[in-house]
């Protein structure tokens, strides 16, 4: 059971760095839908370019590793 | 609905190729099982992790109805985003050279020669590993099918063409792979990967934002832009991180 958990758990997270910074984007851009909601494309769009550079960052680092 | 209509393509590809592969991977150690100790083990083992799979589906399908559209959406969102942008991170660091790509042939080695080790040291529990372990392999592959199922259908009522996609995929690698009895090694898995990665990603902040409240510019079709953000986004990546193919080997 404990090997199937930690299985289904590595579905979603490889790089913790990488799941970290998607959850705090996650996280920036629903405080932003909830303080500015009559601007919701604010939201989106600190989901869309948060992400990537999320990726990008993640992917220069390890990169130079 | 035009737009919801033009989801359907999209969604099934989506399943049908992240399908692909995880039905290749599971082939593979299935192949590996049935090579050291037949086909008895291997399709029992094979069998009872389809059985347990469609029992989870069967159990906690039901439940997807009860739960708030909204909610419904963020979660999978963000459980895509997570699980998309690892494929692609994963797929951009391969394609640079930087991690070696996925290798279906040694992946069969390694699981036959640990098959075999197994048999020279306790030859008489052997078809009880040789089972549990295709029991595992289809189970675990299989849950990531359902989930990208779910995922990629659950957020727009369109279950049944991410299921199509899906089981046209699994049935497809199960036929050939009953026809070639081999890995299918020349299955272009990080392509694939680096295809559905995309996808997913597109997918997984399309749902979030809804999940959120965004309205997004031109509705579902915004998905399609995203992808194609990311996949510029990604091929800029790729080169970034591109290393030497000499320091890869090494």
């Amino acid at each position: 059971m404990t090997m199937l958990l930690r299985e289904l758990a590595g579905l979603f997270v490889d790089d913790g760095a990488l799941a970290l910074a998607i959850i705090a984007v996650v996280v920036v851009a629903t405080i932003v839908a909830m303080l500015i909601p009559e601007v919701p494309l604010a939201a989106g769009a600190i989901l869309l370019f948060g992400c990537l550079a999320a990726l990008l960052v993640s992917v220069a680092r390890a990169g130079r590793r | 609905m035009t737009s919801s209509l033009a989801l359907i393509w999209p969604v099934m590809t989506a399943a049908f190729l992240a399908s692909l592969v995880e039905a290749v991977e599971a082939l593979t150690i299935v192949l590996a099982v049935a090579t050291v100790r037949g086909w008895r083990p291997a399709g029992l083992g094979a069998l009872a992790g389809l059985a347990v799979l469609a029992l989870i589906v069967v159990v906690l399908g039901p439940l997807l109805g009860h739960v708030p559209l909204r909610l419904l959406q963020f979660v999978i969102g963000v459980l895509l985003l997570l699980f998309g942008m690892r494929w692609l991170r994963k797929a951009i660091l391969r394609s640079a050279g930087v991690i070696p790509l996925h290798d279906e042939t040694m992946t069969f080695a390694t699981e036959t020669a640990e098959l075999r080790e197994q048999a020279r040291r306790n030859e008489a529990r052997l078809d009880w590993i040789a089972a549990l372990t295709t029991f595992k392999a289809v189970l675990l592959e299989g849950l990531e099918v359902v989930f990208i199922v779910i995922a990629l259908g659950a957020g727009r009522g369109m279950l049944v063409a991410a299921s199509a996609g899906a089981v046209a995929a699994c049935l497809a690698v199960a036929l050939v792979g009953l026809i070639v009895h081999r890995p299918l090694a020349r299955v272009p898995e990080n392509t694939l990967k680096f295809a559905v990665g995309i996808m997913l990603s597109a997918f997984g902040v399309f749902w979030t934002g809804e999940g959120l409240g965004v309205a997004w510019p031109g509705a579902d079709l915004a998905i399609i832009a995203f992808a194609a953000i990311f996949l510029a986004v990604s091929g800029a990546a790729v080169a970034l991180a591109r290393r030497p193919r000499a320091e890869v080997l090494s």
